[in-house]
């Protein structure tokens, strides 16, 4: 049974129709690619699926159960983690600060308990040390690189045991070297048995890490096959229409 | 000891020692005595206490117009309830109670039905106001009945703390009152979730909420904070003046905001201490009272606290644009 299942999953914005019947299915230890134009539905898809708003139609199903995300706290506690397009980090607080904002380690006794700033910056820095990445825990995320601001994104993952991981373009701002550490981790997580869903607009990269590849272009999926039966000039195709369906 | 210098609340401590020395110098038996300490002291801890209520509300990227207001209601409202004959401690509790129910209307107003806080805040400002004239029946309350004596103690009462000669040093009820709650505000900014979050919702509103951080709820609560600050002051400056006019806290809320933004509140969200409030406002006070014993006019004290405001906040800038 797939552990994630969409199935005719639509979403409206007044008369935009962002997504239209979308059907699409992920397993343990998969990763999917997920691509398509600009204004595809690609981030839409993913802001459904971690519970930023509910789908206009179609159901979202959990290792077959259905799931209603009011808000994305509700689905990473059913194991969803995203990296967002954006990162969504505050500039103004620490790398440790963001990682851990919202499932804050705290300490003390009784009904009295305050923020365990040593055990958030010593966790922290040991996930950036995972991701091969010198971002440091105390640092305010307003004086990173790109590449530092998206370790803290992606380190925010791994802090529960996630079993669905969204990323949207998490290797588009970053160094050639650390797009390479990211598909690692990509890969290190498929074979710990997760089920990945990668966004991204860069082909060799999703030719890289992924086992299957889905197109979408004006909130259709027009294709869904193993990357071993596709190209990039295909995916390309589709993407601009130029292939219809595959 | 570079993140200590990089923050503003600490060039402004250095600018207010700076002041000290020079009117110490200028005017040894005037400004350098107990007395005068005293008064400045407590003068500006009615705004401290207000400027630690607004530097959470600015810190999360709102503002709140109406504490001045609320400190002209709860004025009233402890007025009305002693002159009732009711106990000290009874007024004092009908008094915060005012305060928390004005911030929790603003803070619904802001977080659930999502009103830009300076327009929520402006229209309390006028209805408070104008609640407060409608309970007062426009006459100013200075009968306390029984409960009068001790609720003045409370607000005008000092502790003695060194004795030399003639003279004696002395902290009032309201100074020993805004150091307490300076250190619990400085506590929760730095050592809980709470303060955290604050700051989060500040510096990224989405990224806050897409986190987990229970957003609306503690925007709430930073509002009511900032009413039951204002309460507080209003509380103490009734109980120093012995006597509730409706008309209290008139144009106060400048004046904490300003506090506030001296002492490194960004107006945009996500910065601001609880040490900044409290410099914020002593600068200010101490800034009039240099100026007053200097003969400088007294209509010119507003010009000066307006170019020192506009000075921290372009200082900031600099240093801001110098750190990026």
């Amino acid at each position: 049974m797939p552990i994630l299942e969409l199935q005719g999953v639509s979403k409206h914005f007044g008369a935009i129709h962002a997504l239209n019947a979308v059907d699409l299915s992920l397993d343990h230890g998969e990763v999917l690619g997920l691509m398509g134009d600009n204004g595809a539905g690609k981030s839409t898809l993913v802001k459904v699926i971690a519970g930023n708003f509910p789908p206009s139609g179609g159901e979202v199903r959990l290792d077959g159960v259905a799931q209603h995300f009011h808000k994305p706290v509700e689905a990473r506690q059913k194991g969803i983690e995203v990296v967002y397009q954006d990162l969504a980090l505050c500039n103004n607080l620490t790398a440790a600060a963001n990682v851990f904002l919202g499932r804050e380690i705290k300490k003390g006794f009784g009904g009295l308990r305050w923020l365990d700033h040593a055990a958030m910056a010593r966790r922290a820095g040991q996930l950036f040390t995972e991701l091969k990445s010198e971002t440091r825990p105390r640092d305010l995320v307003r004086q990173m690189s790109g590449g530092q601001r998206q370790a803290v994104a992606i380190a925010r993952t791994r802090l529960s045991k996630a079993n669905i991981v969204l990323m949207d373009e998490p290797t588009a701002a970053i160094s050639v070297r650390q797009v390479a550490e990211v598909l690692d981790l990509i890969r290190r997580l498929r074979d710990a048995g997760l089920a990945i869903m990668l966004i991204s607009h860069r082909m060799p990269d999703v030719f890289d890490v992924c086992d299957r590849v889905a197109v979408l272009r004006r909130g259709r999926k027009v294709a869904d096959k193993k990357i071993k039966s596709s190209s990039p000039e295909e995916v390309t195709g589709l993407i601009t229409g130029a292939i219809q369906h595959a | 000891m570079q993140r200590l210098m990089a923050a503003q609340a600490f060039w402004v401590a250095v600018a207010l020692l700076a002041i000290c020395v020079v009117m110490s110098y200028l005017q040894p038996a005037s400004f350098a005595t107990p007395e005068n300490f005293y008064n400045i002291t407590r003068n500006f801890s009615f705004i401290g206490i207000m400027a630690l209520g607004m530097t959470a509300v600015i810190a999360t990227g709102g503002i709140d117009l109406s504490v001045g207001s609320i400190m002209g209601l709860v004025a009233v409202v402890c007025g009305l309830t002693l002159e009732a004959g009711y106990p000290w401690w009874l007024a004092i509790i009908a008094g915060l109670a005012a305060g928390f129910v004005v911030g929790a209307i603003n803070g619904v107003l802001v977080a659930y039905i999502e009103l830009s806080p300076f327009v929520v805040t402006l229209g309390m400002l006028s209805v408070a106001r104008s609640v407060a004239v409608v309970l007062s029946g426009n006459r100013m309350i200075y009968n306390f009945g029984p409960g009068g004596p001790a609720f003045k103690k409370f607000g005008s009462g000092e502790v003695p703390i060194w004795q030399f000669g003639e003279h004696t040093l002395s902290l009032s009820n309201p100074l020993i009152i805004l150091f307490v709650l300076t250190v619990i505000f400085a506590l929760m900014l730095k050592m809980s979730a709470w303060g955290r979050h604050i700051l989060a919702i500040g510096g990224n509103e989405h990224a806050a909420l897409l986190t987990g951080v229970p957003v609306r709820r503690v925007k709430v609560q930073a509002y009511v904070v900032s009413g039951m600050a204002a309460a507080l002051a209003g509380i103490l400056n009734v109980g120093w003046s012995g006597s509730a006019i409706n008309a209290l806290g008139t144009g106060y809320e400048l004046l904490a905001i300003s506090a506030a933004v001296i002492g490194g509140a960004n107006l945009m969200g996500g910065e601001g201490s609880a040490f900044g409030a409290f410099v914020g406002a002593a600068l200010i006070y101490t800034i009039r009272n240099a100026l007053l014993m200097e003969g400088v006019d007294s209509n010119w004290q507003g010009t000066f606290v307006g170019l020192f405001l506009i000075s921290a906040v372009y200082l900031g800038k600099i240093r801001g644009a110098r750190r990026d």
